[in-house]
């Protein structure tokens, strides 16, 4: 009943769901990597940063993919800012805080989207929303193919940042050693708030990746954090190449549960993976003994 | 237990039961009544996560099973709904245990343990809401037929005083678990689990008994929850907004205190219900005041409400200030 031919499609299709799971992925496993910490507030910093891509679409014609360079560095000041002058300040420091302020940080964004944007869905469309290539017998979407790809140079290009560069030498410095990267003069606040930054600017590039297939209300990013936290565990904690990997297992997971199981059961497949990870090997594939 | 810790659960339990004679609106008291039931199910929350420190992000797993429980034995059983009270909060104790067991046996702690919560309150969900017997997506409503023996009341203040009565219950029940010594090693588990197990503590087993009786307490809000509405879905029951809603009134109020949980609930809906009042057309408004309060309480009132009067207290005797004294650091 299932010729090898959908099987592949849907393996393919989720292979492209699950480079944007990646992305979303990435910035939450950089986070917690280095502050050890589970951002919740990503779903919401994610909706914010969808919104602002069909701001950029309705109000000032830009194109979603365009969209992305100008997100890129606001997502990060953003990200920066709420690191440095909310959570940081207001956790004290101890990890159970930073847990619940990044929480009550999503509250308060997501409603307050719902306050101005109401629960109305909001779509756009692009000329290439729904154009296919040809490859072989198969027809892939444009855009998701276009995710897959930049899903992997981002992947690529933050792994250089992180191993070729000094402000990557100090991150992960920080992330080693917190105390004696402090004892050597790094400022470790400032590092704190960059790689949050960092995190947020990878929500950027998957917003701006998502929004030509995909929809926008203020309560969407939800469902991509639980995925994400999946993705990041799956991976290992803190694991960028993890990540990467993580998230395009758990897009071809869940495209082929749908498939199977059908659109109401599909995501199950993930939680249940997640759960068995988590019982059975928390530091996950890739992570280090913790 | 002393009289002292007796007397302010009594005082404090009369004054509310007095009320429904003073305020006679209804959605004064469904407002009361749906406060009430939040509270119960953070106390339920407390027991774990302020005693014991375990945070769960998933106490929905709980709620939604009690709600559910009590909701199926009825229609599809015919089961007394007294009887469906007492059978959804014995399921809600044995799907703490259960989810308890599969988890702490692993070790998870902290982040990873709230993870786990969350993911089993989602698998939960999305089985509700597809299952037949749950009703699906259409949820279960539950048969309209006003009789005490249905646990159905045509007077909203008798339902009140019901639920009021279990709240007074486990208000004793926090209390009595504080001063006892499964409480004593409950805190030492949360303050240093590898301490507590130095000492001979059997963590393990003691974090088990913490679950089973928090997972049966909110199963029992939840129960009450479905009882009250005659309704509930999968998003109601299993849905994550619940999950932190049970777990803000306890941190708003005071975490890890018997009164904590409580307070929480009356400030922060009693909040949500004033901002409302002044802004009634924005969506949302009474969430963005939840969660502002929620950042602000972690920056400036550890301890919460509780934490904060005790520390008001000491300093208008003149004690030298000290942190609170029943602050839990959990989440590690």
């Amino acid at each position: 009943m299932y010729s090898p031919q959908i099987i592949l499609e849907a393996s393919l299709n989720g292979l492209m769901t699950g480079a944007v799971y990646a992305l979303i992925a990435l910035g939450l496993t950089l986070i917690y990597g280095v502050l050890h910490i589970i951002n919740f507030a990503h779903g919401a910093l994610l909706t914010c940063a969808m919104f602002a891509v069909w701001i950029a679409w309705a109000v000032l014609g830009m194109d979603p993919y365009l969209a992305i360079l100008p997100l890129v560095p606001l997502m990060f000041a953003l990200g920066y800012g709420l690191q440095r002058f909310v959570i940081g300040p207001a956790s004290h420091g101890d990890d159970g805080n930073i847990l619940l302020v990044t929480l009550g940080l999503s509250i308060v964004l997501e409603n307050v989207l719902l306050a101005l944007f109401q629960s109305d869905t909001r779509t756009l469309d692009t000329d290439y929303s729904f154009q296919v290539v040809a490859l072989g017998p198969l027809l892939l979407s444009y855009p998701r193919l276009i995710g897959l790809g930049v899903a992997v140079v981002v992947t690529g290009l933050l792994w250089l940042l992180l191993n070729r560069t000094d402000t990557g030498k100090a991150i992960r410095a920080v992330a080693k050693e917190k105390l004696g990267a402090n004892l050597v003069g790094i400022d470790v606040p400032h590092v704190y708030a960059v790689t949050f930054g960092l995190g947020c600017a990878c929500l950027a590039v998957a917003a701006g990746l998502l929004m030509p297939t995909f929809y926008v209300n203020p309560r969407i990013g939800g469902a991509f954090v639980l995925v994400a936290f999946t993705v990041v565990v799956l991976g290992g904690m803190g694991s960028i190449p993890g990540a990467l990997l993580g998230g395009l297992f758990i897009g071809v997971v869940e495209s082929l549960c749908g498939l199977f199981l059908g659109d109401s059961l599909g995501q199950i497949g993930i939680f249940l993976i997640f759960i068995a990870v988590l019982l059975v090997r928390p530091t996950g594939l890739f992570g280090a003994k913790a | 237990m002393t009289a002292r810790d007796l007397i302010p659960i009594a005082v404090l339990t009369i004054l509310a039961a007095l009320l429904p004679l003073v305020v006679t609106s209804s959605p004064v008291l469904n407002f009361l009544v749906f406060m009430l039931i939040v509270a119960l199910g953070a106390q339920g929350w407390n027991i774990l996560g302020g005693f014991g420190g375990q945070f769960s992000f998933g106490h929905a797993a709980f709620f939604g099973t009690g709600a559910y429980a009590t909701a199926i034995l009825q229609l599809h059983y015919g089961v007394n709904a007294w009887a469906g009270l007492v059978l959804a909060t014995v399921a809600g104790g044995v799907v703490g245990w259960v989810i308890g067991f599969l988890s702490f046996r692993s070790g998870l702690r902290g982040s990873y343990f709230a993870l786990v919560t969350l993911a089993f309150a989602e698998v939960f969900r999305i089985l509700a809401n597809a299952a037949s017997f749950t009703g699906g997506a259409a949820g279960l409503l539950i048969k309209l037929d006003v009789r005490a023996a249905n646990l159905q009341f045509d007077d909203r203040a008798v339902f009140y005083w019901l639920v009021l009565a279990f709240v007074a219950a486990v208000l004793l029940l926090t209390r009595w678990i504080q001063r006892s010594r499964f409480g004593a090693q409950l805190v030492a588990v949360r303050e240093n689990e590898d301490a507590a197990k130095a000492l001979g503590v059997d963590s393990l087993k003691v974090k088990l008994r913490a679950i089973a009786l928090s997972g049966a307490v909110t199963a029992l809000s939840g129960c009450l929850y479905a009882q009250y509405f005659l309704y509930i879905d999968a998003n109601i029951a299993y849905g994550s907004w619940i999950s932190v809603e049970l777990l803000l009134a306890p941190i708003i109020g005071g975490v890890g205190t018997v009164f904590g949980p409580v307070v929480g609930a009356l400030t922060l809906h009693g909040l949500g219900e004033i901002a409302k009042q002044f802004a009634g057309r924005i969506p949302g408004i009474d969430l963005i005041v939840f969660g502002g309060v929620l950042v602000l309480a972690v920056a400036f009132a550890r301890g919460g409400i509780l934490g904060l009067l005790e520390r008001l207290r000491d300093r208008g005797r003149g004690m030298v200030t000290r942190g609170p004294k029943e602050v839990s650091h959990a989440g590690r």
